[in-house]
């Protein structure tokens, strides 16, 4: 018993390190000098170059990375910004579109609720790629092209968040819901008084998981954003030229700060909400 | 009887549902019929030339490489992930004391900006990079892995690495839906641990097996990111997928031919999931005898 216990916590220990040793790596790359970088990746960033090094810990750790990023590079507040004002509104919309289609799914029998959730499945399985002309041709029709609002207005209409919080409603007890009617209740009291707080682990859920997701967009506002102003940040990354290696991985350890803090406040949600998400039809 | 009752539910079901239906119908429905009528349209979009759009687009050579590689990847990708996910969540479930922190540290990976995992993946991969300076401890001779047919193995890797947590988890509510009597009523009869997990385990988790195919499968499109920041618009040949077509199509503003291929794939995914979801309705009926 005890070989195999020690063997189990080998292999984990061995996978765990695959994740550990390159965030390691982004963390303690952000504290590289210009120097130490041309010395250890030199070979990486012109050819011709000697071999990579990686020192595990920085050996003349700095601060100039961060100041560079952060008081030399006005454009990098903007793209921050840029981020945050894609993001959030984005997730609010979702969550007051979503919420009552939700429950609707869940509680309501209806002509056609068979099929349309059953189309919802399918919208939620299409690639972009698929949506990318048609979605293009709409928000050019609304004139809303290289706007905040053309990543906005298709992400709130994303159906992916209707099929985790329909999961969540149907947990409810019907008997709940039956009780507060007799009692007089109307459809729209029952929503909020019931529906809402007991899906609360839904909602988090549902933020953690879309969060991520749109945090790390690449295709949307690569498509539909023309003005670099718009860009947000995980576009501006990428655009860091690889000379300015710690610069880069200062960029991205900021990037990676509100996902990860999000990610350990909400991992009980995410996790309930990846449940949620695979619980069979 | 059903007829007032119903209505006045059905009522209620739209008036909750309206707002997301007007949302679906604007910017997803209505814009993809308008692409299905373009695709049987010319290109300056005024005379009807029939499925010559879609009979251009079969044959482009382009498109035939990207169909082929999108196939090799999720052909590949997919079963690795399931066995691998399915192994790790037998691991972590069976760690009483350590489980939740390798929970954590599986899942991490999703949460990491993609842009971030490429940037280390350059100075990995690079000819010169971290993974041929360790190798040459062992004598190999460097590689080019990122513009060689190697990018695809890199790109598998980069998908197994992000997902793997996220099947792990799902793999896991599996496991914990099945009740710990039927292994010790097995234990009884004598069975060991591989009968157990082949009679028990694996049967078990059939169903959650179909969900988590889906799923995997909805996750091997977003792969797109960290194959374009890889290499950009025009890759090694290994990792031209579908996504890199309609990019550099729509660069070239080929809204027709764009337009032929999202009606084939989204024809493609919806017969796709209709049979997927015909076996798992199936499999369910054969657990219920």
């Amino acid at each position: 018993m005890r070989i195999k216990r020690v063997l189990s916590l080998l292999v984990l220990g061995l996978m765990g390190l695959l994740v550990w040793l390159p965030l390691g790596m982004i963390v303690f790359g952000s504290f590289f000098g210009k120097q130490e970088i041309l010395e250890s990746f030199g070979g990486v960033l012109a050819s011709g170059g000697g071999m990579a090094v990686w020192h595990i810990l920085p050996q003349y750790p700095t601060l100039q990375p961060y100041v560079s990023l952060l008081f030399d590079s006005p454009g990098f507040f903007v793209m921050f910004w840029n981020s945050m004002k894609q993001v959030v509104p984005s997730i609010i919309g979702q969550l007051l579109i979503a919420l009552p289609a939700a429950w609707s799914f869940a509680r309501f029998r209806f002509r056609g609720k068979r099929f349309l959730f059953y189309l919802y499945i399918i919208l939620m399985i299409m690639p972009f790629q698929v949506t990318m002309v048609s979605s293009y041709l709409v928000l050019d029709y609304l004139s809303l092209l290289d706007s905040h609002l053309a990543i906005i207005l298709p992400n709130v209409f994303a159906t992916f968040p209707v099929f985790i919080l329909v999961k969540f409603f149907e947990a409810i007890p019907m008997a709940l819901v039956e009780a507060a009617r007799i009692d007089g209740a109307g459809e729209g009291t029952i929503f909020f008084k019931i529906g809402l707080p007991n899906a609360a682990a839904g909602i988090v859920s549902v933020i953690t998981l879309e969060f991520i997701e749109y945090w790390n967009a690449l295709e949307q506002p690569l498509t539909f954003l023309k003005t670099k102003a718009l860009w947000p940040l995980s576009l501006y990354l990428p655009e860091i030229s690889v000379s300015e290696l710690s610069v880069s991985f200062v960029a991205s350890v900021i990037m990676l700060t509100p996902a990860c803090l999000i990610f350990l406040f909400g991992q009980q949600y995410l996790e309930e909400g990846i449940v949620a998400s695979g619980i069979k039809q | 009887m059903k007829s007032k009752l119903f209505r006045r539910e059905e009522a209620k079901a739209y008036v909750f549902l309206m707002p997301s239906l007007l949302g679906v119908g604007i910017f997803i429905l209505i814009p993809f019929c308008d692409a299905v009528r373009r695709s049987v349209l010319n290109a300056m979009g005024k005379s009807f030339v029939g499925v010559q759009n879609y009979l251009t687009v079969m044959q482009n050579e382009a498109f035939l490489l990207a169909a082929k590689n999108t196939l090799r990847f999720t052909g590949v990708c997919i079963p690795l992930l399931l066995v691998l996910s399915l192994m790790l969540s037998l691991l972590v479930y069976g760690e009483k004391r350590y489980g939740s922190f390798f929970k954590t540290t599986f899942l991490l990976p999703m949460a990491i900006p993609v842009a971030a995992v490429v940037l280390l993946w350059k100075i990995i991969f690079h000819k010169n990079g971290l993974l041929n300076s360790f190798l040459l401890f062992f004598d190999v001779v460097p590689t080019e892995w990122m513009n060689s047919k190697y990018a695809f193995h890199v790109l598998v890797f980069s998908y197994l690495w992000k997902n793997i947590g996220y099947d792990m988890i799902l793999w896991l509510a599996g496991l914990s839906t099945i009740p710990g009597s039927l292994y010790e009523a097995a234990a009884l009869d004598g069975a060991g641990r591989v009968q157990k997990f082949c009679y028990i385990t694996l049967p078990m988790l059939l169903p959650t097996a179909f969900v988590i195919s889906v799923l995997s499968l909805v996750n091997s499109f977003k792969v797109f990111r960290e194959a374009y920041l890889i290499a950009g618009n025009y890759p090694d040949k290994s990792i031209y997928m579908i996504q890199h077509l309609f990019n550099n199509w729509f660069v070239n503003l080929e809204v027709h031919k764009m337009c032929a291929a999202a009606v084939i794939f989204a024809a493609a995914i919806t017969s796709l999931v209709v049979v997927l979801g015909h076996l798992m309705r199936r499999e369910e009926g054969a657990n219920e005898d």
